[in-house]
């Protein structure tokens, strides 16, 4: 190879002729090489090697009084520190090894700053592309054996080849079925329906009317919910994400009804879905004195005394009411499921 | 006497001396004693015993209201306007002595400026006065009672009613009040306070009233038992150390995020400078 293989490749004009470009600065090349003190001074360099072999000394010191540490420090002792505290044998060995590992960093970068050869070279890059009679010869040797092959020639060959190429993709999609059955009207319903009661959240004990003072906010389950848990966790999980409901109290005085909901409370207590309508987190952050509900995700903001309209954030929908009635023995429960898709919009609902 | 009056049954009697000028009279002495003594069979005890000790609390609550809660509240506790229209201060009819006894006993009350929310602070008034404050307002209305010492009393709870309340506490509470009970904000400026250092009565009046934004867990749907589970599940965590350093706030992403950004990172970047900088050069030595 001759040198001038390593140089940058001179610009080319239109015409394919080499035009030099002036530099706009001059390259002024390496700076003169200046020794280090320890390059120069045999005691400096002897301090450096007892200053990096006194890292990787204590570094070795710190490794073994881990392995101490983890046999000779009780497991459930625990170590204070002012308002810290934390367990003792393993805020030791982690101590020590961090420590450990980072004497041994820095004991290698001081070893190379100080005492390794510290020359300054320079490597110029390689042009990236080839030599026109390089790319001459590779684009001939392609073209001969195309031709050789008949890949042209032979339509036949090619296509059905292209066809069983093109086909292996197929697999590779049918196989994504796996991944789970498709949802189908899942995300159309919950598991409320008609005379299912309101249950509390956790304690599962159903709810009266008169058990709810204005201001309150109860976080409701439907009663079926529980049983399910028993018969298929997973499905429970599903169920109880979709389920999840807020039942407030309201004084009749500051609500709004929106039209078509007049007997969807119960003496102002109104239930909606605890799942925000712009991507699904459960929300409680409840204002008695506003009535407003804020979702701590995106700061979505729903009014549940007006129909959880949404009055601020990036929820497109309010959120969906469930209709109350109270039952025969005076527990508040469902008129029906919801009359919409319960969570943040999708695709197929428009 | 000679003659011998045949004697009279008592409807004839009666009925004789129907039109006697006294009878009105008697018969209504008699109608005022009946109704009398039916008003002291049948009224409530308390309103009997009333006389005493409480009446006297009462009294005295309302002179520490008219001093130090009317300016707001109006002088009957119906609520006050600031002369825009706006309210003061709410009534405070029918919030019960368990609402009082909080919001004094925090300090909260009597506000010292109105603003998005009333902060807690060392409380204006004894124990004794705000149990007369407590008084002269429950007496307005009936509203929820100061709770009873042991249906906080949490210094027995097993560990499965601490499990038991950190899970409602989850579900009902740590929206606003943070996993940790740390606090967190609220929209306009208002907040959901930290947990940290109240006292077990007062969390449990918190839920019981509803103050400020909070809604109001009522005893019926909450439980007393409930209530004290959450109140185990708070204390447990009012006296948990910081396991393996610091907790910082135990505000989750943003305290941890900013101390990696900044002091990780920070650390990183002090590293990295350190291993590119140019060591000391003995100019114009040369090399041995």
């Amino acid at each position: 190879m001759s040198d001038d293989k390593n140089l940058p490749v001179k610009p080319e004009d239109e015409h394919g002729s080499a035009v030099e470009v002036a530099e706009p600065i001059p390259d002024p090349g390496l700076e003169p090489h200046e020794p280090r003190i320890t390059d120069i001074d045999p005691k400096a360099a002897d301090r450096v090697e007892r200053q990096v072999s006194a890292m990787f000394g204590l570094a070795t010191l710190l490794v073994l009084g881990s392995c101490v540490a983890y046999f000779a420090i009780p497991r459930d002792s625990i170590l204070e520190f002012g308002p810290l505290s934390g367990n003792a044998n393993n805020m030791v060995i982690g101590l020590c090894i961090g420590l450990a590992l980072f004497l041994i960093g820095a004991g290698a970068i001081q070893w190379a700053k100080k005492l390794m050869v510290d020359e300054e070279i320079s490597e110029d890059r390689h042009p990236a592309h080839s030599s026109p009679q390089q790319i001459a010869e590779i684009t001939e040797a392609f073209q001969q054996g195309t031709a050789e092959s008949g890949f042209t020639r032979r339509k036949m060959i090619r296509n059905s080849l292209i066809g069983a190429l093109g086909v292996l993709g197929l697999p590779a999609i049918i196989l994504l079925r796996d991944l789970g059955p498709l949802p189908g009207r899942a995300l159309y319903n919950t598991i409320w329906a008609k005379g299912i009661r309101v249950v509390n959240d956790v304690t599962d004990r159903p709810i009266k009317p008169s058990d709810m003072v204005v201001g309150q906010l109860v976080n409701a389950a439907p009663a079926n919910l529980a049983a399910l848990q028993e018969e298929s966790p997973a499905e429970y999980q599903n169920a109880k994400a979709k389920s999840a409901v807020i039942v407030v109290r309201i004084k009749p005085s500051e609500i709004r009804t929106p039209p078509g909901r007049e007997n969807w409370g119960v003496d102002g207590i109104l239930c909606y879905s605890k799942i925000c309508t712009h991507v699904g987190c459960p929300i409680s952050l409840y204002e008695q004195t506003t009535h407003h509900v804020l979702c701590p995700c995106h700061q979505s903001t729903f009014d549940l005394a007006d129909g959880a309209k949404v009055v601020f954030g990036p929820a497109a929908r309010p959120l969906p009411q469930l209709p109350l009635a109270v039952d025969s023995e005076g527990y508040l429960v469902a008129q029906s499921g919801f009359t919409e898709p319960v969570g943040p919009s999708f695709f197929e609902r428009g | 006497m000679s003659e011998k009056r045949p004697s009279l049954s008592p409807a004839r009697f009666l009925s004789a001396r129907r039109r006697h000028r006294s009878a009105g009279l008697v018969v209504l002495l008699f109608g005022l004693l009946a109704v009398g003594s039916a008003y002291a069979a049948f009224a409530p005890d308390n309103a009997v015993a009333d006389n005493s000790a409480q009446s006297q609390q009462i009294e005295e609550g309302k002179k520490l209201f008219a001093v130090g809660c009317a300016s707001c509240h109006g002088l009957n506790a119906e609520g006050g306007g600031n002369g825009e229209g706006k309210m003061a201060g709410p009534s405070l009819i029918g919030v019960g002595a368990a609402a009082v006894d909080f919001q004094v006993g925090t300090g909260r009350m009597p506000a010292m400026q109105p603003g998005a929310q009333i902060p807690r602070k060392a409380p204006a008034y004894t124990e004794e006065e705000i149990e007369a404050l407590a008084a002269y307002v429950a007496s307005l209305a009936p509203g929820p009672a100061v709770p009873a010492s042991e249906s906080y009393d949490v210094s027995k709870a097993t560990d499965e009613q601490v499990t038991r309340g950190g899970e409602l506490f989850r579900t009902n509470c740590t929206a606003c009040h943070n996993f940790a009970g740390r606090g967190g904000a609220l929209p306009n400026g208002k907040y959901a306070p930290s947990l940290m250092g109240v006292s077990e009565k007062h969390i449990y009046e918190a839920m019981l009233t509803g103050p400020q934004q909070m809604p109001v867990f009522s005893d019926q749907v909450m439980q007393p038992e409930d209530k004290r589970d959450i109140i185990a599940y708070l204390k447990a965590l009012q006296t948990q150390k910081d396991p393996g350093g610091f907790g910082l706030g135990r505000l989750g992403p943003v305290s941890e995020g900013l101390w990696g950004w900044f002091v990780g990172i920070g650390l990183l970047v002090a590293v990295a400078v350190w291993i590119g900088a140019k060591g000391v050069k003995a100019k114009g030595a040369k090399a041995k």
